[in-house]
């Protein structure tokens, strides 16, 4: 409310004409809440304000009103507001527009959707030269940081600190009976979780992902024999279901809601008295902001509990407590801004009319993230527009971005600009699929999942969304239909959910934890086991690499315990298996989590060091960035917002015939014929930077220098257990892989009798 | 679009293919989705897509790498210098429309024009493409050879021995991501699209289910062709 007095009181002093204030956040359910919060005050204080909201969700007509005849304040979103400024009469919509408000800034500023409403906002200053902006964050770790990033480049931001507030009241929930050795699913506190929600008015129950959401609100559901009001709420739910768990909450009907991210932010639900994490919080920034949930009453602290998923994870959440303790926020550098959004901003520029690049680059150099951005790196862009950017200059006559004779550049075919608009944002879902009970016609839509997961089902299966067991009957129509199952237990886990790598700061306050002679700060179970991983192997420390080697279920193992989160675990373990490939070693798979990398195969690693020097992992890095998963995902992601991809294209979707084909043919054939494209080198970047994380890499040879114990086990680790049962297994697609596929086939005809038939 | 196995094993093993049987005529399925009829010296291909960039970017798409035109055709006349055949026979939907025909590169069009004239070539007409060019060789609907009949959509009542294209199946098994495939049974065979440009429909799908024999084949292509189950 604070951040609307300034707009109320110059509204209520003088009669201004069309827009004056933009309220943009990252979640429309917030856009939606503030209208509430606002509508009320307004109108019982009499002022003549018009307020109104704009999101995906917006019905067509009221979208079009709003654009000729525009409220006083518009709540937004950055999607709705790059769509709104791709507009021809944007200039017109936006006149006399004086304020715009960024809420949960800190959350917008880590993603590329933060980037493309500064982007945004760079042609709004123009269109409106006195607009002013106004950042709202109450997890800020670096508030320089973010102040450089709000403010036009380079002026100055003024910052305002409001009081802290109490500490909060912040433990680990105790449980009779102890975490289990592996597994995220917490099911082992289910009883303990029960008596909290019982002895509070209403508990959040934050997950990390969504499958783990909905198993343990499934486990929940089975164990809560008095029927207590529970729901779950997770994007991939669908929007009537989780309004109506947002309206119930308003209600004050709820007693608990099992949910992730989807709650993370924004709307201040009444009666929220308590907060558990469940699994380890990975980041302690974001733990911060889940515990800021509890009362939002001034002066009370906030409550929340931290539930570790397994015996790891006891460590990580105490190392995660003592961080929020002692007020160690993690944040990491801000990267420059994106050149694939950048791209995507150029497009919605020329959607908008005729432009100049001289003034566009005056205008994205106004942003901070964009203010070091050099000419010829624009130009690029630019040139990548207009005709891809290609070496071959095949079709030149056929240019997506014309220039002019007077200089200007335009939109060559004007049908393009509906098709860029349909596809403004920097997402990126994987493709989803809806998931309807089948009925004769169309059933009760349940939610979402992704493409890729529904590919793997045949029918028979059953998973679980929304908190129900569901069998896989058919795919119609790329709706997946289903139908209630009666069985207890879901045969497939579910679908994937977003994984968020364990911070630098946090993985170090580990380490710092494993260090220690004794755990007393530890609950006994867990200092047990570490005393007993103590014991038959060791425990990693900071300044050298734990390797344990195994065999188990017929298999050779190798966990490298290198601390350096998720993605760059995960890079690692690429790059490690390459090499072990050259080496004659057969690996075939392995799997990362935010601590180790499990790499399996045939043979047994008994000289690791050669895998782990500096020179060989960069230079492998290189050799290696060609074929990967991970990079073609990276381009898949940068080519979807650069516009190279359509997301959605008229009349697509509506038969699943000959779908497009897929990212990885033109990320192949890019590296085969246009090696120096720039959309390889806004890949390299973004995959090095995010999901392969080698500067992580880097950081965790710098601290290891060459040292490592490689220590020969007759069987698993207390501490290499946990990784058998992740999730997210990669396979190395190397010789060893296609003989397996062979095997497979020859079996399947065996079995079937074809086998014969067919010679 | 190839799987990016080992390359020296993907030589070796791009000579060998899966042999099997249509109406009594001996057929092989090779590993990069062109079928080699060895008794004719007859190489089948189907739906090469040539000049899809191309019509993308001129029906107001974004301009997609303008190189498929230029793998397509290497890898084609890679099996070509491999194989020699005495016909070459395109299974339809060799363009992505007929402008698309008109405006391969210079140099593409150049290439392709050597290569149909060195043989014989047949183009099958297809429903992105219905139509003759101006690459040579013969346009026709359908062709019947011996036993076989060439056409681009499979029909319902095929009399055993037809030989089709259009739906660019593809399969997989538990393990591996899902790979183009023909897909046999008794009565007809079809080809897994040979273009670089070209997606693919899973065999699962109703209308390939519904086309085909309960004791269908898919053979996926890679590295060695793997017959399997059709996957339904």
């Amino acid at each position: 409310m604070a951040g609307f007095l300034p707009t109320l009181a110059e509204l209520a002093a003088d009669d201004h004409k069309g827009l004056h204030t933009l309220y943009v956040s990252p979640l429309k359910a917030l856009a939606a809440d503030i209208k509430r919060n606002l509508t009320g005050p307004v109108a019982e204080m009499g002022l003549p304000i018009r307020i109104d909201d704009r999101t995906g969700d917006t019905p067509q007509s009221r979208r079009k009103r709003q654009r000729t005849d525009p409220p006083h304040i518009l709540l937004t979103t950055p999607e709705s507001l790059a769509l709104m400024v791709s507009y021809e009469d944007a200039a017109r919509t936006f006149q006399g527009l004086k304020r715009i408000v960024i809420d949960e800034i800190h959350a917008l500023a880590e993603s590329k959707r933060g980037d493309q409403l500064m982007l945004a906002l760079s042609r709004l200053q123009s269109l409106c030269p006195d607009l002013r902006r106004v950042g709202l964050s109450a997890t800020v770790d670096d508030p320089e940081q973010i102040a450089r990033y709000l403010a036009r480049y380079p002026d100055p931001c003024h910052i305002v600190q409001a009081d802290p507030g109490p500490a909060p009241d912040i433990a680990m929930l105790q449980t009779e009976e102890a975490p289990p050795w592996a597994g995220g699913g917490a099911a082992y506190s289910i009883p303990a979780v029960l008596d909290q929600i019982r002895a509070h008015q209403t508990t959040l129950i934050f997950h990390n992902t969504r499958a783990q959401a909905e198993i343990f609100f499934h486990n929940l559901w089975l164990a809560n024999e008095e029927g207590l009001p529970i729901a779950i709420h997770h994007g991939s739910l669908d929007r009537e279901q989780r309004e109506r768990v947002e309206a119930a909450m308003v209600a004050n009907e709820l007693r608990a809601v099992v949910c992730t991210g989807s709650l993370d932010l924004g709307i201040d639900w009444g009666n929220v008295d308590l907060v558990i994490q469940i699994g380890a919080p990975k980041n302690v920034k974001r733990l911060v902001q889940r515990i800021g949930r509890a009362n939002h009453r001034y002066n009370a602290p906030s409550k929340a509990l931290l539930v570790p998923a397994n015996r790891f994870e006891v460590v990580e959440c105490q190392a995660a407590l003592e961080a929020v303790k002692q007020g160690r926020l993690d944040g990491d550098p801000r990267p420059p801004g994106p050149r694939d959004v950048l791209c995507q901003h150029i497009l919605i520029r020329a959607c908008s009319g005729p432009f100049d690049a001289d003034t566009l680059f005056a205008e994205v150099t106004s942003v901070g993230a964009y203010s070091h951005l050099s000419r010829a790196a624009f130009d690029a862009c630019l040139d990548f527009c207009a005709t891809g950017g290609y070496a071959l200059r095949a079709y030149d006559q056929w240019q997506r971005l014309l220039q002019r004779p007077d200089g200007l550049w335009q939109l060559r075919d004007p049908r393009s600009a509906a098709r860029i608009r349909m596809n403004i944002g920097t997402i990126q879902d994987a493709d989803l699929l809806k998931v309807r009970m089948k009925r004769s016609r169309g059933g009760k839509p349940l939610g979402e999942v992704e493409e890729a997961f529904a590919a793997t089902l045949t029918p028979g299966d059953t998973f679980l969304i929304g908190g129900q067991i569901v069998r896989y009957e058919s795919l119609r129509e790329m709706t997946v239909e289903v139908s209630r199952d009666r069985g207890r237990k879901p045969k497939i886990a579910v679908f994937s959910g977003t994984k968020f790598a364990t911070s630098t700061q946090l993985s170090q306050g580990i380490l710092d934890l494993l260090a220690q002679d004794a755990w007393p700060n530890l609950p006994a179970h867990t200092a047990d086991w570490l005393t007993l991983q103590r014991k038959v192997s060791e425990l990693p420390r900071a300044g050298q690499m734990l390797i344990e080697t195994f065999p188990h279920q017929g298999r050779e193992h190798a966990c490298l315990y290198g601390f350096a989160g998720r993605n760059a675990q995960q890079t690692l373990g690429l790059l490690v298996t390459k090499r072990m490939e050259e080496l004659g070693l057969d690996p075939l798979g392995f799997v990362a989590t935010d601590y180790a990398t499990l790499i399996w195969g045939l043979s047994e690693l008994t000289d690791p060091a050669p895998l782990l020097d500096g020179n060989a992992l960069r230079d492998g890095l290189e050799r290696w960035l060609a074929g990967n998963a991970v990079m073609k995902r990276a381009f898949r992601a940068s080519a979807t917002i650069a516009g190279l991809i359509e997301r959605n294209t008229p009349g697509s979707r509506k038969s699943g015939r000959q779908a497009t084909f897929s990212s990885d043919i033109l990320y192949d054939t890019l590296r085969k014929y246009d090696p120096d494209h720039l959309l390889l080198d806004i890949t390299r970047d973004e995959a090095l930077s995010g999901l392969v994380d080698f500067a992580r890499i880097e950081e965790m040879i710098e601290r290891i220098r060459g040292r490592v114990s490689l220590r020969r086990l007759g069987r698993i680790s207390p501490l290499a257990a946990p990784l058998l049962l992740e999730m997210g297994k990669v396979p190395v697609q190397g010789a060893g892989a296609e003989k397996l596929v062979q095997q497979e086939a020859a079996e399947l005809m065996r079995a079937s009798g074809l086998e014969t038939l067919a010679q | 679009m190839r799987l990016a196995a080992g390359s020296k094993t993907d030589d070796q093993t791009r000579m060998s293919g899966y042999d099997f049987t249509l109406a009594g005529t001996r057929l092989t399925a090779l590993g990069s989705g062109a079928l080699w009829w060895a008794d004719e010296r007859l190489l089948c291909v189907s739906d090469l897509h040539l000049g899809k960039s191309e019509r993308h970017l001129r029906r107001g798409g974004a301009a997609l790498p303008p190189y498929e035109v230029r793998d397509t055709l290497n890898r084609l006349s890679a099996l070509i210098k491999q194989y020699s055949p005495d016909t070459v026979l395109c299974l339809g939907d060799s363009f992505d429309d007929l402008a698309a025909a008109k405006a391969l590169p210079a140099s593409e069009a150049d290439d392709l024009r050597q290569m149909v004239a060195a043989r014989k070539w047949i183009w099958i007409e297809g429903n992105h493409d219905p139509g003759t060019t101006s690459f040579g060789g013969q346009s026709c609907d359908e062709i019947t050879i011996g036993p076989l009949t060439f056409r681009h959509i499979a029909r319902v009542d095929a009399t055993p021995g037809e030989v089709s294209g259009h739906y660019h199946p593809k399969a997989r098994l538990s393990r591996g991501r899902s790979r183009p495939a023909f897909l046999v049974d008794h009565i007809r065979l079809i080809l897994p699209a040979f273009g670089t440009y070209t997606g693919g429909l899973r065999s699962r799908d109703p209308a390939l289910a519904g086309l085909m024999q309960p004791q269908a084949l898919a053979i996926l292509t890679g590295p060695t062709p793997i017959p399997c189950p059709m996957p339904r």
